[in-house]
C-alpha cells in the first residue's frame, strides 16, 4: 500500500509540474502557435499523470471506471481540439512569430 | 482560514475578474466564449457546495447549449458591440450600483453557509424529504424524489416553461417560417475532427442515457440528460453539416417530439387520476404501491422531461443554425 | 499532497485566465479557455479527492464534453461569418 502511495506521489507531483510549466508557457511564448505546445503539456502530460495519480488513490473501482473516462475522454478531444485550432488559425493567416519580431 | 475558504474565495475572485473583462470587450464573440468560461467557474463553485445536481445542470446548460445558441445568434447578427455614448454611461452604473447594492443588503438576511439553525434546517418538510422518502420513495438522490416525487407538478410548469420557449422561438424562426435558408456549412474538410466524432457521438448518446437513468442514484436527471442529448445533436449538426443531421433527425420528427414529453408527463398525471389517486401521486400506478411503484413514476416523468427538453434544444439550434444572416 | 496540486490547479487556471484576457486576438482566446476548461475537469476530480467525495467524477465526465463542443461550435461558428463577410 505506502508504495502505491508513493507511486500516486509521484505522479502527482509530475502532473502538477507539467501543469504549472505549461500555463506559464502559454503566458510566456511569443505568439499562438508555439503555444498550443504549451497546452499540449498541461492538457495531455499534466492531466493525464494527475488522473493517474488519483486512480492509484481510488478505493472503489466506479470512481476508478470515471477516472479512465474522463481520461480517456481528455485524451481524444485536447489534441482534436488544438489540431483544429493550430488548422483554423493557419487558414485565417495568424501571422508567426519569427527571431527579433515583437510578441504577440 | 480552511483550504475551503481559500478554494472557494480564488473561484469567486476568477469570477468576478472575469465578468468585469466580459464587460469591457467590444468583440462578442470573445464576450460569449468567457461568458462559457465563468459558466465554468461557477458551476465548479456548486460542486464544492456539494450541490452536484445544479453543478451538473449548470454545465450541460450553461457551457454547452447556452454558448452554442449565443454564439449561433452573433453569426447571424454583428458581432461587435455598438459604442455606447459617454453620457448613457452614467444612468447604467447607477442602475447597475442600486441592484447590486440590494441585492448585497439583502444577502445579509441569508444564514452562513451550512449553518445548523436555518429555516430550511428547521422546517419540519425538511425531515420529510431527507429521512422518510427514504423509506416512501426509496431514491438515494434526495434531489430527485424531491422533484420528480414530491414537487413533480412544479416540475411539470418548468417543462412547461421549456415547452413555451421553444415553441416561440421555434413559431419565429423554425421551419414553418420563410426565413432564406443557408448554405450547407461544416467542418467535413478536418478529417480527425471527423472521426473523433464519429467515434464519440455512441459515447455522448450513452452518456445521455446513463445520466438520465441514474438520476434516482446520483447527480442527473431527464433536464440534464436532455441537454446531453441536444450536445450529441448539436456536435454532429456543427461536424456533419446542418443537412446530414437533419437527415437523422427530421425537423418534423423533431417538432413532434416537443410536445410528446409534455403529453407524456401530463398523461401519466391523468392515469394516476383515472386510478383512483390524485394528479402524479405515483403510488396508485401498482397495486402493491410504495417504492416501486415511485420508481416507476419517477422514471416516466424524467423520460419525458428528457424527450422535450432534448427535442426543444436540438430544434433551437437546428432553427438558428439553419439561417441566414441578416444584417 | 492532494492539497499542492489543488493549489497548482488554481494557479493554472489563473495563468490561463490572464492569456484568456490579454489575447491578442480569438485563437489565443479559445486555446487559453479550452485550457480553463480541461483545468475545471480536473478541479472537480481533485476536489472530489480533497474533500472525501469521489463520487461525484460524472461531472469532470461533462465538463469534458461540453468544452470540447463549446471549442468546435467557436470554430465553425466563427468560420462563417468570415466567410460570409467576404
Amino acid at each position: 500500500m505506502i508504495l502505491l502511495e508513493i507511486l500516486s506521489a509521484v505522479l502527482l507531483a509530475a502532473g502538477t509540474l507539467f501543469i504549472v510549466s505549461g500555463a506559464v508557457g502559454l503566458l510566456r511564448f511569443p505568439d499562438f502557435y508555439t503555444r498550443i505546445h504549451a497546452t499540449g503539456i498541461t492538457d495531455s502530460a499534466g492531466a493525464g499523470l494527475i488522473l493517474l495519480g488519483l486512480l492509484l488513490r481510488t478505493t472503489t473501482w466506479e470512481a476508478g471506471v470515471r477516472l479512465l473516462i474522463i481520461l480517456l475522454f481528455l485524451v481524444v478531444t485536447g489534441p482534436t481540439a488544438t489540431h483544429l485550432l493550430a488548422h483554423a488559425a493557419r487558414r485565417d493567416g495568424v501571422p508567426v512569430w519569427r527571431k527579433g519580431h515583437p510578441r504577440r | 482560514m480552511t483550504t475551503f475558504t481559500v478554494i472557494n474565495f480564488t473561484l469567486l475572485t476568477i469570477l468576478t475578474v472575469t465578468a468585469l473583462v466580459i464587460a469591457r470587450l467590444r468583440a462578442l464573440y470573445e464576450a460569449a466564449m468567457l461568458t462559457a468560461l465563468s459558466s465554468l467557474v461557477t458551476a465548479s463553485l456548486f460542486v464544492l457546495m456539494d450541490a452536484v445536481d445544479v453543478a451538473f445542470t449548470e454545465a450541460a446548460v450553461g457551457v454547452g447549449i447556452s454558448t452554442v445558441l449565443l454564439l449561433g445568434v452573433l453569426a447571424l447578427t454583428r458581432s461587435r458591440e455598438a459604442v455606447t455614448p459617454r453620457h448613457r454611461h452614467l444612468p447604467a452604473i447607477a442602475v447597475t450600483a442600486l441592484t447590486g447594492g440590494l441585492l448585497v443588503y439583502a444577502a445579509q438576511d441569508l444564514p452562513a453557509f451550512g449553518s445548523a439553525d436555518s429555516p430550511v434546517q428547521r422546517h419540519p418538510v425538511t425531515e420529510v424529504y431527507l429521512h422518510q422518502s427514504q423509506k416512501e420513495i426509496g431514491v438515494p438522490n434526495t434531489v430527485t424524489a424531491v422533484l420528480a416525487s414530491y414537487r413533480a407538478l412544479d416540475t411539470l410548469g418548468e417543462l412547461v416553461v421549456v415547452f413555451a420557449a421553444g415553441t416561440a422561438v421555434l413559431l419565429l424562426l423554425g421551419p414553418l417560417t420563410h426565413g432564406k435558408r443557408r448554405q450547407n456549412l461544416d467542418l467535413m474538410e478536418y478529417k480527425v475532427l471527423r472521426v473523433v466524432s464519429s467515434l464519440l457521438m455512441p459515447f455522448v448518446l450513452v452518456f445521455a442515457l446513463y445520466v438520465l437513468f441514474h438520476g434516482d442514484f446520483g447527480p442527473g436527471g431527464g433536464f440534464q440528460a436532455g441537454v446531453i442529448f441536444a450536445t450529441g445533436f448539436v456536435l454532429h449538426g456543427l461536424v456533419f453539416g446542418l443537412d446530414k443531421s437533419q437527415r437523422v433527425l427530421p425537423p418534423a420528427a423533431l417538432g413532434s417530439l416537443v410536445p410528446l414529453g409534455l403529453g407524456l408527463f401530463v398523461g401519466l398525471g391523468v392515469v394516476t387520476m383515472l386510478l383512483g389517486g390524485s394528479f402524479l401521486d405515483y403510488g396508485t400506478l401498482l397495486p402493491t404501491g410504495g417504492p416501486a411503484a415511485q420508481h416507476l413514476g419517477i422514471l416516466t416523468v424524467e423520460v419525458a422531461i428528457g424527450i422535450t427538453v432534448a427535442a426543444v434544444m436540438t430544434s433551437i439550434f437546428f432553427a438558428f443554425a439553419g439561417r441566414r444572416p441578416t444584417r | 499532497m492532494i492539497v499542492a496540486v489543488m493549489a497548482a490547479i488554481l494557479v493554472t487556471m489563473l495563468l490561463a485566465l490572464a492569456r484568456a484576457f490579454l489575447g491578442p486576438g480569438r485563437y489565443n482566446r479559445i486555446l487559453a479557455i479550452n485550457m480553463f476548461g480541461t483545468k475545471t475537469v480536473l478541479f472537480v476530480a481533485v476536489s472530489g479527492y480533497l474533500f472525501g467525495r469521489p463520487e461525484f467524477l460524472d461531472i469532470g465526465i461533462l465538463y469534458a464534453l461540453v468544452n470540447f463542443v463549446a471549442v468546435i461550435a467557436v470554430l465553425r461558428l466563427t468560420h462563417e461569418t468570415e466567410s460570409d463577410a467576404a
